[in-house]
């Protein structure tokens, strides 16, 4: 892969990139770079990836491959230039909780031959144990519906989980008990860690008609304010979109299965269909840079083209 | 017993015209119609037309469709008259009722 941004790409992008969020064209292909505020600092330099929404099982004409488009995903991951340390995998490992749909992604997945953090999506609470099955291969060691923390090379990272338990009427949902384990695991980190937030709907209303929003997330989002650098990625719309409040950074990541139309720019949210040599521009993955000091977090997304 | 088994005939005869089955769409992340009004016995059938999974699952999870994908069907007769609220499991925002007199 190339470095998509060089100095004066920064530089022309920078005056209009407000928020935090750069775009660079590099190789004819679009990229997106962002940064988080350089107010924290990870001890030592490493990368991680994320990819999201692999819905193993989806058949439908927006692509009726996704194990092929999963494994390009692998194959670029394979093709950075530095090893990630592991992969966060965003939500929507599968499209309808199967065990067999499970079972196919995880054997695919282990093709990463790296260390996989997992937080479901609605795609995987659909059996009847709402998740249970997830659990059960993918969310061994975590606490309650997969809840999970971890800390790798200074960061703090924090897996949270807002597919389950939704309520008529109302969009994404953490629940009580899941924010006061959070306020609990915090309460030990201090406010120079890095913290990086993992979940497969976003934190933030991206657009409230198409449930594109987490009800209760400003109590979670409340415990994170007095980080210095606060980096919260996740799935879901099967599109890249950022946003910067304060501390917090968020940024949802495209999908290795299929499209989703922008907010609000179809009649609904589902698979959006595009000609199939123009299908792996709109699907990718994301590579995470953090650097020793007090270089900000670089977010590189790579479509599968 | 011989003149039981017309009866019974007619009876099985009569059923269906009594216990009348009505459709709700499930298309473009909506219910349509979003509120049914039927007799009490009615069954109501939902069928999925989205490329994407939804549910019908009631308010107060009486019933529950399981993941429905695309062309999936789920059926539930309406017995006694009330107001049944449901919504899609996946997709909270949908939201709909069947209205039982």
């Amino acid at each position: 892969m190339t470095d998509p941004i060089d100095r004066r790409g920064f530089l022309r992008c920078a005056g209009w990139a407000g928020g935090g969020a750069l775009y660079a064209v590099s190789g004819g292909m679009l990229s997106s770079v962002s940064f988080d505020e350089a107010l924290a600092a990870p001890a030592r330099a490493f990368t991680f990836a994320q990819i999201s929404d692999s819905h193993i099982g989806f058949d439908k004409p927006a692509n009726p491959d996704v194990k092929a488009t999963l494994r390009a995903a692998i194959a670029k991951l394979h093709a950075l230039p530095t090893k990630p340390d592991f992969v966060l995998h965003t939500g929507d490992i599968s499209h309808l909780s199967t065990e067999a749909q499970f079972a196919e992604a995880q054997e695919i997945l282990s093709e990463i031959g790296l260390p996989i953090f997992f937080t479901p999506g609605e795609h995987d609470t659909l059996d009847d144990g709402g998740g249970a099955l997830y659990l059960a291969r993918f969310g061994k060691g975590t606490k309650g519906a997969g809840w999970q923390s971890f800390d790798h090379g200074g960061v703090h990272f924090v897996g949270l989980v807002n597919v389950v338990g939704l309520q008529a009427g109302g969009m994404a949902h953490l629940g009580p008990e899941q924010i006061a384990w959070l306020k609990n695991d915090l309460a030990a980190v201090r406010s120079s860690t890095p913290l990086v937030v993992f979940v497969h709907i976003p934190l933030w209303t991206v657009w409230e008609p198409w449930g594109w929003g987490t009800d209760d997330a400003l109590p979670a989002l409340a415990l994170m304010r007095r980080f210095g650098s606060v980096t919260v990625l996740n799935g879901h719309i099967h599109q890249i979109l950022q946003k910067s409040e304060g501390n917090i950074t968020f940024h949802t990541a495209r999908s290795t299965a299929y499209p989703q139309p922008a907010p609000g720019a179809a009649p609904a949210p589902g698979p959006l269909k595009v000609p199939a040599d123009q299908l792996p521009a709109v699907l990718g993955v994301r590579e995470a840079r953090l650097t020793r000091g007090r270089a900000p977090i670089a977010l590189i997304d790579s479509s599968l083209a | 017993m011989r003149l039981v088994i017309p009866l019974v005939l007619v009876l099985a005869l009569a059923t269906p015209a009594l216990a009348a089955t009505r459709q709700v769409d499930i298309a473009n992340f909506n219910f349509s119609p979003p509120t049914l009004s039927v007799p009490a016995g009615t069954t109501v059938q939902w069928t999925n037309t989205d490329d994407e999974p939804h549910t019908v699952t009631a308010r107060d999870r009486s019933f529950h469709s399981g993941a429905l994908d695309t062309s999936g069907k789920f059926a539930f007769t309406f017995a006694k008259p009330g107001v049944y609220a449901y919504f899609c499991s996946l997709h909270p925002h949908m939201t709909g009722q069947v209205v039982v007199k």
